[in-house]
């Protein structure tokens, strides 16, 4: 067997070795959402909140500069499309359902890849060096239920809420540079935007932010278990976390928007 | 008080080929102050791993209390980790929590006491180490010798049968080494619990133990009393307990002739 076959036969193994570890991981960690606090083992409400402001309410600034900007952009790209038909009046109608069925959540996704993915993989993956998992490990204190839980809690609340936000901030936007530069009138975008909207548009989106915060918090808390060495371990771990959430949300999104389109 | 506690049978562990532990054998009686003595690698911070349950060995048995602790599912091994505490080399702290809520973290988790309860027995662990002031401060605060202090305590806060301190007294100055060492020294006599300390500081290991071993290259070379360790004909550990840099542990580390290394550049 040539070398290049080897490596990149190792490389597939290592791949489904984590695609298997992640996987426990995550089963580990819905055992402790979902079943254990059924037999005595109840949820840390207190540090899943503290972490619903950690990564939740600390995001609502980015998130709605970036939504209230890619409000502006939906309503500017189509406008100058539909101009050609005479049609600048669906550009409402048209921005609000781009943002509500993709734009929002992707965004509000990818933002916060970068802000807790980052963030989770960093934190967890210096406690792990410094021995402090296991610390609580010999503690007899699992670290799934401690670090992970609230967490993953955190973030399968706090991203569907911020991505409603991101839809509102994002509309607004829209009418603004609708109705101010382009010049449709104000009660026509208005209307047309209720219009347009079906609760299937918000919900397609809902759902899809909820995989993301799966993804999101998964990948963060998994890459910081598996970090090797010290200091440089933790960065690597952190960029890879970054890289793979982002990757994944897509996918993700990908699969996801084409499961609706077929079947609703 | 010659009842055994803890007692490893023919432990065997090998990394990617290569033995870390090759066939231990020790026995801890209880009450006492137990040292595992040995240079960097040769094997005891995995022996450690081993008895506090982190680590599985390849083979042979660890004993505590009549119970081997390599078959336990997670379940008996939680149970088992409540009976013992640890101290580890670095203290590991959780650095988000202040010192009152790292030591009454345990006590927290496994008790059902009363939030006013724990607060008293969080001053009685502090008192023991003579932090009581030190309460509401982060761990990043300070020291290292009060870190690894708190460390202590919040060992102690279930009052554990055993003990384990890695490196207690590494990367300090001499005065809190000694406060480090009668500590553990007081521990273990007022409160009879046993301690296992794996260290690398001769000084404070014959001043503690009361038993000790010495390990290289994953085996035991020497078991006895600190006198029995002083007294001992073996170069091996003559060498290590004075430290000098000729004998049989080796300066050089690298399995492969040297000058054929060289050449093969």
């Amino acid at each position: 067997m040539s070398l290049a076959a080897a490596r990149s036969e190792s490389r597939i193994i290592f791949f489904l070795r984590h695609i298997t570890s992640i996987s426990c991981f995550f089963n580990e960690t819905m055992k402790w959402t979902l079943v254990k606090p059924f037999q005595g083992k109840p949820i840390r409400f207190r540090a899943a909140i503290t972490q619903m402001d950690e990564v939740g309410v600390k995001s609502i600034p980015i998130m709605g500069l970036v939504s209230f900007v890619i409000g502006i952009i939906m309503v500017l790209q189509t406008a100058y499309q539909l101009e050609k038909f005479g049609a600048v009046n669906y550009a409402a109608s048209l921005a609000a359902v781009a943002l509500t069925r993709e734009m929002a959540p992707l965004l509000t996704a990818i933002v916060l890849a970068g802000r807790v993915s980052a963030a989770f993989t960093a934190e967890l993956g210096t406690m792990l060096v410094t021995e402090e998992i296991m610390a609580l490990e010999v503690m007899a204190i699992s670290p799934i239920a401690y670090l992970v839980v609230p967490r993953f809690i955190a973030m399968v609340v706090m991203l569907p809420c911020l991505t409603v936000l991101a839809d509102v901030i994002g509309i607004i936007g829209g009418y603004f540079v609708g109705t101010l530069a382009i010049g449709i009138r104000s009660a026509l975008y208005i209307h047309n935007t209720v219009d347009a909207l079906l609760m299937k548009d918000i919900m397609s989106g809902l759902v899809k932010s909820v995989v993301f915060a799966v993804i999101i918090a998964m990948v963060g808390c998994y890459m910081a278990f598996v970090v090797k060495g010290g200091a440089e371990g933790v960065g690597k771990a952190t960029m890879i976390s970054v890289v793979t959430s982002l990757i994944s949300i897509i996918l993700a999104d990908c699969l996801f928007t084409a499961i609706f389109y077929l079947f609703f | 008080m010659t009842e055994a506690l803890l007692e490893v049978k023919n432990l065997i562990k090998s990394f990617e080929g290569r033995v870390v532990l090759d066939g231990i054998n020790l026995t801890v009686e209880r009450g006492s102050v137990f040292a595992i003595m040995g240079g960097s690698g040769c094997g005891k911070t995995t022996l450690l791993r081993h008895l506090i349950g982190v680590v599985r060995p390849d083979s042979g048995q660890i004993m505590v209390g009549g119970q081997d602790i390599t078959l336990f599912d997670e379940n008996l091994m939680d149970g088992y980790r409540r009976r013992f505490g640890m101290m580890f080399q670095m203290g590991a702290l959780l650095n988000s929590l202040s010192v009152h809520d790292n030591i009454a973290l345990p006590l927290r988790e496994h008790t059902e006491l009363d939030e006013k309860i724990i607060g008293v027995m969080v001053k009685m662990k502090l008192e023991l180490v003579g932090l009581r002031d030190f309460e509401h401060l982060k761990p990043a605060q300070l020291s290292g010798g009060m870190q690894k202090r708190v460390a202590l305590a919040r060992a102690l806060a279930l009052d554990p049968e055993i003990v384990f301190y890695d490196e207690p007294t590494s990367g300090l100055d001499p005065v809190v080494t000694g406060v480090i060492s009668q500590l553990i020294l007081d521990v273990s006599k007022r409160m009879g619990i046993t301690s296992v300390v794996v260290t690398h500081d001769i000084g404070s290991a014959f001043k503690i133990a009361d038993k000790m071993v010495v390990l290289f290259r994953g085996k035991v070379v020497a078991e006895g009393t600190p006198k029995d360790i002083q007294q001992s004909s073996d170069p091996l550990v003559q060498q290590f307990i004075h430290g000098s840099p000729d004998g049989p542990i080796p300066l050089r580390q690298s399995s492969k002739d040297y000058l054929e290394d060289l050449l093969d550049m």
